[in-house]
């Protein structure tokens, strides 16, 4: 269980660019099931989901997991449980280029000194299962956008996260390759992972397997469906 | 304990990824550094192995050397003086000796020729340095002609090639006969070119110098140790030049240095948003970063220092040896002794080394107390 109480964020506060990016956002979301964060562009729903994530720190309000607050952890408990309980997938994939498939894979387990065989094991595990067993020593500059993205999934899940966070994850994407990345994402749920998604394209929106979608203008939450209840249905 | 090893070897392995990955920019600098650690470590090397040879040189040199002065400048040693010195209390063994220089013209080098009676050699025979045998293709059963001081030539079959743990102390030698010397520069059967004497206390060559002052006033005599202190200073001073002259290099490199380590470009910063998102803390960024800079700076220095190492003890020392050895006496060639000092070393690599690791790590370190989503976002 996430809850997000009174939440603002202000980038550059107290510059002449400060930009309001959440104002007072209160939600709570339940463990397992998809959420989806709607909104145009600058609605705060990329923001929101960084502070989630523990990618970012708010600047006025409180972020709670599993009951445990989490905006006032010192840094080191934050990427503890930043790598032990959030897997991410950005719209710009942010894979590292000149690095393979692999090793791209790889490289959130790197922290945690895992033997190299049962690392490299569990990467080339879950690159097959995303049909890329193929391109393991690819260097990710060479993929598509499909397979970028479904490297970038498999990235997320080397550590085995409880909370997928996949931020407009078919942006970049042909409605074909996001209809593909949505049905691996949809697998993830079944698996009873909390998976947190932005973005404003109808085909994710309209997708069966969304439980939940909350809409968000300008930092602030407009409508929120029940939680549970889903979306589509 | 295992895991903390695979930790490592994780972060080294991106490390040298992250560095191959930039390959024109860090092989420009890779460049740049070896060059400096080159230039340094010769520069080090080579007086060392220059104060090592004056050592060796005096080891077995005797404690007081007394030399006559007329208005000031070296005179010929009366042979009776010898019988005054060896009257001093303390003094030990009291020898005359024969030296002096020779100009080859061919060679366009100095000798030092010797008088060597403990040698027993013949009149016509004589012992050369490795060094002065090479510059004038000579073997053991050669003949080699010299002009005399009065015009006449002086012919001298070698008869062994000097082999010595320093080369400077054999280099450019000649040992001769005492008979052999006097006649090739016409010297006076009862003048030496100056004395050596041991004294029986080593601790009182101090006072047995006052003594031999006031027995022969127009004498000076030279401690040993003082010998060795002029070198040490004459090759500190030499030393002090030539860093100072590339001191504007290192400073050079330095702006170099902090220019590629201080401005993290927007794909680096980029990048370690991307490792934090993932999971990374500050310390995994720092000690990827530690040991990206480790990588480089310490191949720099090995390969400056191999380079440097095969400059001044197998090609001669080419680059500074005229400046540290002296440019104003010709030599023959010599090669010096390879010898190494563990704190030279250590000195060397922390200069070298340290302020480029510190100006990698410190923007490292900026970039990595950034939240992620903010690094990431350029």
């Amino acid at each position: 269980m996430i809850e997000l109480h009174a939440v603002s964020k202000i980038f550059n506060q107290g510059l002449p660019n400060e930009c309001r990016a959440l104002r007072e956002v209160s939600v709570r979301l339940a463990g397992g099931g998809t959420t989806v964060f709607k909104g145009p562009s600058g609605s705060g729903k990329t923001t929101l989901l960084a502070l989630v994530g523990c990618l970012a720190r708010p600047t006025s309000g409180r972020i709670t997991l599993n009951g445990q607050l989490l905006s006032n952890l010192p840094e080191r408990f934050l990427t503890e449980i930043r790598r032990h309980t959030f897997g991410f997938v950005f719209q710009q994939f942010n894979l590292i280029r000149g690095l393979t498939v692999l090793e791209n894979v790889m490289l959130p387990a790197y922290p945690l000194g895992r033997p190299h065989p049962e690392l490299k094991k569990a990467a080339g595990a879950l690159l097959e299962r995303f049909d890329l067993g193929g391109k393991v020593l690819n260097k990710v500059e060479w993929l598509s956008g499909g397979e970028a993205q479904r490297v970038a999934l498999a990235r997320a899940l080397i550590n085995d996260p409880a909370v997928i966070i996949a931020d407009e994850p078919t942006a970049n994407l042909d409605s074909a390759l996001s209809c593909e990345v949505l049905a691996l994402l949809a697998e993830l749920a079944t698996q009873g992972r909390t998976v947190l998604i932005s973005s404003h394209d109808p085909l994710v929106l309209e997708a069966a397997f969304i439980n939940r979608v909350i809409e968000l203008r300008d930092g602030r939450i407009l409508d929120a469906s029940p939680e549970g209840e889903s979306y589509a249905a | 304990m295992r895991t903390y090893f695979a930790r490592q070897h994780y972060l080294i392995d991106y490390a040298l990824a992250a560095l191959l990955r930039r390959k024109t920019r860090n092989l420009g600098l890779l460049l740049v550094y070896i060059l400096l650690v080159f230039l340094f470590a010769s520069v080090l090397l080579l007086s060392q192995g220059l104060r090592r040879e004056a050592a060796i040189l005096l080891q077995d040199a005797p404690e007081i050397t007394v030399q006559r002065l007329v208005a000031g400048r070296h005179d010929l040693l009366p042979i009776q003086d010898l019988e005054i010195l060896r009257r001093i209390r303390g003094v030990g063994e009291v020898r005359g000796r024969l030296w002096g220089y020779y100009y080859d013209p061919v060679a366009k080098a100095n000798y030092t020729v010797m008088a060597a009676p403990e040698r027993n050699l013949a009149n016509d025979r004589m012992l050369i340095g490795a060094a002065l045998a090479g510059v004038r293709q000579l073997g053991v059963g050669d003949v080699l002609s010299l002009r005399a001081a009065d015009g006449t030539p002086a012919l001298f079959k070698v008869a062994e090639i000097l082999t010595s743990t320093s080369e400077l102390l054999s280099a450019d030698l000649m040992l001769v006969s005492e008979a052999a010397f006097r006649t090739l520069f016409q010297l006076p059967p009862d003048r030496y070119t100056d004395a050596t004497l041991t004294v029986r206390n080593p601790r009182e060559a101090n006072l047995i110098a006052q003594k031999i002052s006031l027995a022969l006033p127009s004498s000076r005599p030279l401690l040993r140790s003082e010998i060795l202190r002029t070198y040490h200073a004459v090759f500190d001073w030499r030393e002090g030049l030539t860093f100072l002259c590339l001191a504007p290099l290192l400073l050079a490199f330095l702006v170099l240095a902090w220019d590629k380590a201080a401005g993290l470009s927007p794909e680096e910063k980029r990048e370690i948003g991307i490792l934090k998102a993932m999971g990374w803390e500050t310390g995994d960024i720092l000690r990827m970063k530690l040991w990206e800079s480790a990588l480089l700076s310490l191949t720099a220095f090995l390969v400056g220092y191999l380079l440097a190492w095969w400059q001044v003890f197998h090609n001669g020392g080419r680059l500074f040896a005229p400046v540290l050895r002296g440019w104003s006496v010709l030599y023959p060639d010599f090669r010096l002794t390879a010898a190494v000092g563990l704190d030279q070393i250590l000195v060397l690599l922390a200069v070298t080394t340290l302020p480029y690791m510190i100006a990698t790590l410190i923007p490292g370190w900026r970039a990595s107390i950034t939240d992620p989503d903010a690094a990431m976002r350029g």
